[in-house]
């Protein structure tokens, strides 16, 4: 156990001394593997702020239930019952027309044109909150409300915020497909780094099975060195990203002022930051092992 | 203990190395393989560290058939024999001390017992003095005494030597032979193989295998040269 602990520390040590030297083409490798990661995984950090913002400008979804403007008071009472039995409806409120009309007169300022008016043009209307759920089943909900009698129109009124979300699970998608083309960059820059480590040791492989190292000693070196660079690429994109929102806060924090509200970007989670690292190290893994398992049964000893 | 029988090695190309091979150097024994540059000698020694492998016959090394040994056990084989090569192999990326210890490196040996040993083996070969140098700045028989410490450092059992004396001038030669012959005192099976048989005069009763154009043409357990 203290021998197999003592390796692995000193193939460690090997694949550290490598990554930096020459210090160079190491940082510079770093470098290009941290820029391919960070920009999936940037746009990814923007989307999981775009997704909050959505949900909570998007709040609890309503259903604003404008009756037709001949409707009698029997009319509403029997819509009432009609939706307050409906178990998908959680809270039910109406807004008589008188009331919205002097809504209207107070919160609009148009007092004069409203007062010129011969009768009331506002309907009668319930305010429907329903419970939780998906934009499908509040849709569903909305067209069974419009079809009852007396409904003039039903109307969800944050359905743009669910377009919204619609459209940024499209995103999403993009952010997933650019992740997968990017983690196979970080694979072939992992592999083409190895393929030339290898031919730069060859001598040092080749005395070294002559003398009797197993393949996996062999392989060892170049596995650590790949997922310390993958791991290393992980770290930088992290930084990239820490940094760019900093940047990005300042400007967003005067622009949000503007429209009288506080909204801030949020740096990555501990969850998905571990998630980074993890994964970047484990693409490195995957580029050297493809390029070890490639390249070095060509090296026998003759 | 080193077996062949009836080994047949013929490379691509039709070209036969060695035909109908067959001999025994016993546990503890020191034996020379003589004959000219092109006789079989590079080849046979390949056969035995299991570099190359027989087309038929059987090579056997402690009591294992190598020929037919797979690829993954190959590296223990190794573990148990000493190599020095030709062309010596050495790296020049690294010391001296650091070349040595790239056997022990390679069995897991933990630092300060690997540093003991590879100061020890330095010692036999009489370059204790330059561990800090780089290979390339050794002469041609510190080179070869180099590639020795490194072959004995993991104390094989069975040291394989393939022209050890070739480019050197005959007092180096005869450094290397003394070095060999405290080998064999302590019990070490040796199989070294040499054009030159002027280095064998120091050695009156040795054992001889001769090769040539790849058929083994004596086998003497103790010729002697007059």
């Amino acid at each position: 156990m203290k021998r197999f602990i003592t390796q692995h520390l000193r193939v460690m040590r090997v694949a550290i001394a490598r990554i930096f030297n020459p210090p160079l083409a190491g940082l510079l490798n770093t470098l290009v593997i941290g820029i391919a990661l960070s920009l999936p995984a940037g746009m990814y950090v923007l989307l999981q702020n775009a997704q909050g913002l959505v949900l909570q400008l998007s709040g609890i979804p309503q259903i604003s239930v404008f009756m037709s403007l001949d409707s009698r008071t029997d009319d509403i009472e029997a819509l009432r019952k009609s939706l307050s039995q409906n178990p998908a409806i959680d809270h039910l409120e109406f807004v008589p027309k008188d009331q919205a009309l002097q809504q209207l007169k107070q919160s609009t300022g148009l007092a004069d044109v409203i007062g010129g008016l011969e009768k009331n043009p506002l309907p009668d209307a319930f305010i429907v909150r329903p419970k939780a759920g998906t934009a499908e089943f509040l849709d569903k909900l909305r067209i069974e409300i419009a079809k009852l009698p007396k409904v003039e129109l039903a109307q969800l009124d944050s359905a743009w915020a669910y377009k919204l979300e619609a459209l940024l699970k499209f995103a999403n998608l993009a952010v997933l497909i650019l992740a997968s083309l990017l983690s196979l960059a970080l694979i072939a820059i992992t592999f083409n780094t190895i393929r030339l480590q290898i031919l730069t040791q060859r001598d040092e492989i080749e005395v070294s099975k002559l003398i009797g190292a197993s393949d996996g000693f062999i392989r060892r070196p170049f596995l650590y060195f790949g997922a310390l660079q993958g791991l290393l690429g992980g770290c930088t994109a992290y930084l990239i990203i820490f940094i760019s929102l900093i940047l990005l806060n300042h400007p967003l924090a005067n622009l949000s002022q503007l429209y009288a509200s506080q909204f801030s970007l949020n740096p990555l989670g501990l969850t998905d930051s571990l998630s980074l690292l993890v994964f970047s190290l484990y693409l490195g893994w995957l580029g050297a092992w493809l390029s070890v398992a490639r390249h070095l049964n060509q090296i026998e000893p003759r | 203990m080193i077996s062949l029988s009836q080994v047949h090695k013929r490379y691509p190309g039709g070209y036969e190395a060695l035909s109908n091979v067959s001999f025994e150097v016993a546990q503890g024994e020191m034996a020379f393989l003589t004959g000219h540059s092109g006789a079989g000698k590079s080849t046979l020694l390949k056969l035995v560290a299991g570099i190359e492998r027989p087309n038929s016959g059987s090579v056997l090394v402690n009591n294992q058939n190598v020929g037919v040994l797979k690829s993954s056990a190959l590296p223990y084989l190794r573990r148990n024999l000493g190599i020095v090569f030709q062309d010596h192999k050495l790296l020049f990326d690294r010391n001296v001390f650091d070349n040595v210890m790239l056997p022990l490196q390679i069995c897991g040996f933990d630092h300060k017992e690997s540093a003991q040993r590879v100061r020890a083996a330095l010692d036999k070969v009489g370059l204790l003095k330059r561990e800090k140098a780089n290979p390339i700045a050794l002469s041609g028989g510190e080179q070869q005494r180099l590639c020795i410490a490194r072959a004995i450092v993991n104390r094989p059992t069975i040291l394989l030597a393939d022209e050890p004396t070739g480019n050197l001038d005959a007092d180096y030669a005869s450094d290397i032979m003394t070095i060999f012959k405290s080998f064999h005192q302590v019990g070490v099976t040796l199989l070294i193989s040499t054009h030159d048989t002027g280095v064998l005069q120091a050695h009156d009763k040795v054992r001889i295998l001769n090769l040539k154009q790849g058929v083994l043409q004596s086998n003497s357990s103790t010729h002697s040269l007059s």
